[in-house]
């Protein structure tokens, strides 16, 4: 099934009890599709219970990239968080995981290699 | 390379990053100046307890290592060498780096060493609020091992004036380790917003070392990289406005464009438009990358505007044991029985009443990364590991909780291996914010030998 990785890239980033997530378009035309889909209240369901406060969406069209902060994900944070994945690095590749659309992936310019 | 541009580079984007790269950047790009960016937020506070145990120790572990492989190119490329691996004591890493110059043929190499960003007592009086976790310093008390707060790039600016060409520091601001030289070099007024911002830009482009030239960004298959095994750092050109062009040494391994460059843009950034730092908040919205074939890539756009009016602080305290272990399970019906495992031993763990502060078990292979809807529902693994992680108060307890995982051996479900457990003291951050004027920088050259 096709997934947001047919899409974008993802890279998570940590500070303190916040995680950071930047999605990339791989074609720079799919920006306008993507930022209409991949909203905060999509990211939000599709990752709870996982994050506990609140998902903010920043548009960064001139870069083809969304960035989602997700507050209260991290299990208070790598010093304290007992996950086998403390700073939450992973948390990219989940949201990666996110199915997409027939008719986004029809409309989309990149296409998996 | 312009007559006018400067060309900084990054020789580290953590502690344990390579140390060959570093030798790489220096010879076959020859920059100006190179970064080393070491410090993680809770570092600084394990280094303080190391510091505690014997006076001439609390720097990077790998201090000695890496400038005794970088001084001797450094030495013979004329390059400067900036870097915050003197975490909890920049003194006696400067004396230690005194020796290695030597050693590299360099005894007078002017060596300078930044200190005052320890702030226990001030924070201790001013007992501001947590920004991220409840309550005050107060409340933990003894707890506390140390208080630092991230200073800017004056101090090292004004090293670099007085002639350093090696400047060790404690807690900085990372983008201002960058951004220092810049100043010094260009002579940027420090209220000229537009390009400190830019200054910042370009530390936050670089300090993650090689996640900017393709470490941390192969997928493979669809994001393929070549040679990760001999990845490039990278270095910026910049030019006396603050717009620059990214590079990496020829003959390296990585990839250097549009899509790494916008994943290190973003990374761990909060808000694009306010990215605070000590020397101004500055603002990425108008970035953009444009790449110029071979590896080459020009960044312009970012800019700024003056900073808070606080500096952040770093706290680090004591936060009881963490005690880890699992076992592992394969074929059919593993699942099952490493899901069986961790119930038995909450069921221990309760009969026995072992007092558990925080506790957490996961399948790896199943639920120990994977979040939300992205876990599968119904798992066709055959080859998982159970573990269980927990914060307890004590070594006791910590090792009646390691005694019960061992005990899975068997006492356990069929067919479990490698059970095995380890426990460290936790270690915790949090951040206060202090007035900025309360924070005295300090610079002092490390004698000849």
């Amino acid at each position: 099934m096709a997934s947001l990785r047919d899409l974008a890239t993802a890279r998570s980033g940590d500070k303190g009890d916040t995680a950071t997530l930047a999605v990339v378009c791989r074609d720079p035309a799919d920006w306008p599709l993507l930022a209409g889909w991949l909203t905060a209240d999509r990211v939000a369901a599709f990752l709870a219970p996982a994050v506990r406060g609140a998902v903010r969406r920043h548009e960064l069209p001139a870069l083809a990239a969304l960035l989602f902060v997700l507050e209260g994900a991290l299990e208070g944070g790598v010093t304290r968080s007992l996950a086998l994945d403390p700073h939450g690095k992973s948390l990219a590749f989940s949201l990666l995981a996110m199915p997409l659309p027939e008719e986004i992936l029809t409309r989309a310019r990149c296409r998996r290699p | 390379m312009a007559a006018q541009t400067y060309r900084i580079g990054c020789g580290a984007g953590f502690s344990a990053d390579r140390i060959d790269a570093a030798v790489t950047l220096i010879d076959r790009a020859r920059p100006q100046a190179v970064v080393f960016e070491c410090l993680a937020e809770r570092t600084v506070a394990r280094a303080v307890l190391a510091r505690l145990a014997d006076p001439e120790a609390g720097f990077d572990p790998w201090f000695e290592d890496r400038m005794r492989a970088v001084l001797p190119p450094a030495v013979a490329a004329g390059t400067t060498l900036i870097t915050n691996m003197g975490a909890a004591n920049p003194a006696a890493a400067g004396r230690l780096a005194r020796r290695l110059a030597a050693e590299a043929g360099a005894p007078h190499l002017p060596i300078a060493v930044v200190e005052g960003d320890e702030v226990t007592e001030i924070v201790r009086r001013l007992d501001p609020p947590f920004l991220d976790r409840p309550g005050r310093p107060s409340v933990l008390g003894e707890a506390i091992v140390s208080a630092h707060a991230y200073l800017g790039a004056a101090p090292v600016v004004d090293a670099l004036r007085r002639g350093a060409r090696v400047v060790i520091t404690g807690r900085v601001a990372d983008p201002a380790l960058f951004l220092a030289p810049l100043i010094a070099q260009f002579d940027w007024a420090t209220n000229d917003w537009e390009r400190i911002g830019r200054g910042i830009l370009i530390g936050h482009l670089l300090e993650c070392a090689g996640q900017l030239t393709g470490g941390y960004f192969a997928d493979p298959g669809v994001k393929d990289v070549a040679d990760l095994a001999e990845l490039g750092l990278p270095f910026a050109d910049v030019e006396p406005d603050g717009n620059a062009t990214l590079g990496k040494p020829e003959g390296t391994g990585g990839r250097l464009d549009r899509l790494t460059c916008t994943e290190q843009l973003l990374y761990e950034l909060h808000d694009p438009g306010a990215y605070l730092q000590p020397d101004a908040t500055a603002d990425f919205r108008s970035v953009r990358f444009t790449e110029l074939g071979s590896d080459r890539v020009r960044v312009e756009g970012g800019t700024g505007r003056p900073p808070p009016a606080t500096l952040k602080v770093v706290v680090g305290y004591r936060d009881g044991v963490v005690v880890e272990g699992g076992i592992s399970y394969a074929g059919e019906g593993a699942v099952a029985r490493a899901r069986l495992a961790l119930a038995i031993l909450r069921e221990r763990i309760d009969r026995r009443a072992i007092p558990v502060l925080d506790l957490r078990t996961d399948v790896i292979g199943v639920d120990s990364l994977l979040r939300g809807r992205a876990v599968a529902p119904d798992p066709d693994v055959r080859d998982v590991r159970a573990r269980l992680a927990a914060r307890v108060a004590d070594r006791a307890s910590a090792r009646a909780i390691g005694h019960e995982i061992e005990a899975l051996w068997l006492n356990g479900p069929a067919g479990g291996g490698g059970a095995s457990w380890s426990a460290r003291e936790g270690l915790a951050v949090a951040s206060v914010l202090i007035p900025r004027d309360l924070v005295r920088p300090m610079v002092s050259f490390v004698a000849p030998a």
